[in-house]
């Protein structure tokens, strides 16, 4: 068979995306206003506004830094204003997206106001605009090409078609060399040990285990206050027939295909250091916080396939949407990019669906807007791991 | 040819996924059961939305279901062959 390839922007430091975004970043929650002033004033960048920054401490902050450097140094970014009420940790975010050679600059708002800050980053901000519109795209291989999958308000019909057409691709994407990606650590209780012996290696097994049970441990064991029952499935899970977590967690792993091994975990957002392969992150299994912390790790492309009907979007990442249901189809089919409901009729096979999902996967990249970009979703969410101080 | 009223993952499960709408109770269901690649015939008892689960078999309280060739939860009620399984009559081991 011949290589499969796609059109890409090459950026500083060789990594390819697939979109050409100049973003108006903010360090922090009150820092919002000005950078929405920025994208106001400049036609052709966009603002990320979310609800955190300030106060921050430890991992948490480790975190949020992580997030937002890697967000900025994602290759579907070309270029970066950067904008935080104080100059220290506006310069932090700065130095680290400078790092991919892209350009970036930062403006602080403390001693100069919204209004002095918001006319200095607009005239950047043209300045960004004018060069990244002169950037043209080359044909790159799969090998160049990095996809993260999740999936949402999931139903059986997603365990029987849409996951395992996103697994029949991620099995024919890593024997390309693709870079691939998926989380929901809570998402997959009840088939956790299976997941495990899906790992490269007993080292990577094991890593992937204590990730598992610290999810357990720390975040749902420390928090709950009755069992999981009414948030795991959640009410559109089992509105879709989904009856338990188990059922859930095996619909989900059938992402990851039947041959692909997994070969390291991931820390929430943090970028893959293993070379070419499929990594697990450890997310959360809501769709906004699992895409954000996927993005920020430089993943470019997203699969998301859905069950009940999940409208996700991401600022920077364009999100593919499939579905096996075709209540789905019918009712909210604005939203859906790949339809294999023709699985459940016997009218289409997994292998036909993967090489359905692998066209459109294609043609997003080489700059088809998904149903999620065309309605305007730009879910950026940060994953806070506990209280601010 | 009659069309797939209901998929079967394994042929060890005891539950099957309703994959047309508007399953009522009385009506003779055709299944595919999907890695032998057969077909089986149950009588509805219920009526069951698409997406949702049919017993395959008499399934008694306290018994394991078993879907995608493992547990994915046990019986918390009785369950006629052709019932409706979810939520009112099966419950998740893990929480």
């Amino acid at each position: 068979m011949t290589k499969q390839t796609f059109w890409g922007y090459r950026r500083e430091n060789n990594r390819v995306g697939v979109r050409n975004h100049v973003i108006v970043l903010p360090l922090d929650d009150i820092s919002n206003a000005a950078c929405e002033a920025v994208a106001n004033n400049i036609t052709g960048c966009m603002a990320l506004p979310h609800a955190y920054g300030r106060l921050q401490f430890g991992e948490d902050l480790d975190l949020l830094f992580r997030t937002l450097i890697g967000t900025g140094s994602n290759a579907n970014v070309a270029a970066v204003v950067v904008i935080g009420i104080e100059p220290e940790w506006t310069a932090k975010i700065v130095e680290g997206i400078k790092a991919t050679g892209k350009p970036v600059e930062g403006f602080a708002i403390e001693q100069n106001g919204d209004i002095n800050t918001i006319a200095a980053a607009s005239r950047k901000a043209k300045e960004f605009v004018h060069w990244a519109t002169e950037k043209t795209r080359e044909e790159c291989e799969i090998s160049e090409l990095w996809v993260a999958t999740k999936c949402g308000e999931s139903d059986t019909t997603s365990g029987l078609a849409a996951n395992p057409t996103v697994g029949n691709l991620i099995d024919k994407f890593d024997a390309q060399g693709a870079t691939t990606c998926f989380g929901e650590t809570s998402e997959l209780t009840g088939c956790e040990t299976i997941c495990a012996t899906r790992a490269i290696d007993e080292a990577t097994s094991k890593k992937f285990m204590g990730t598992w049970q610290a999810y357990m441990d720390d975040v749902i064991e420390a928090h709950k206050t009755s069992d999981l029952s009414d948030s795991q499935p959640t009410k559109g899970n089992i509105l879709g027939g989904l009856t338990t977590i188990e059922e859930k967690a095996f619909g989900n792993y059938q992402k990851i295909g039947k041959k692909t091994k997994f070969i390291d975990v991931l820390k929430p957002a943090e970028a893959p250091s293993k070379g070419a392969g499929l990594y697990f992150m450890d997310t959360s299994s809501a769709a906004a916080e699992c895409n954000t912390l996927q993005a920020a790790a430089g993943y470019v492309v997203h699969l998301f396939p859905t069950g009940q009907g999940n409208i996700i979007g991401n600022p920077i990442m364009p999100v593919i949407k499939l579905t096996g249901n075709p209540r789905t189809v019918r009712t909210m089919g604005e939203h859906i990019d790949v339809d294999v409901s023709g699985i459940l009729r016997g009218e289409m096979n997994l292998d036909q669906a993967g090489d359905s999902l692998i066209d459109m996967t294609l043609r997003t990249a080489n700059g088809r807007s998904t149903s999620a970009e065309a309605l305007g979703h730009r879910e950026f969410v940060m994953t806070k791991l506990y209280r601010s101080a | 040819m009659s069309s797939t009223d209901f998929l079967v993952h394994d042929s060890t499960d005891t539950v099957g996924v309703i994959v047309v709408e508007g399953v009522q109770p009385g009506q003779e269901l055709t299944g595919l059961i999907m890695d032998k690649n057969e077909n089986v015939t149950i009588k509805s008892l219920d009526p069951i939305p698409l997406g949702h689960k049919i017993a395959l078999n008499d399934i008694k309280d306290g018994d394991m279901i078993i879907k995608y060739d493992n547990e994915i939860g046990k019986a918390i009620a009785n369950i006629a062959k052709g019932g409706h399984a979810h939520t009112q009559n099966v419950k998740t081991n893990r929480w």
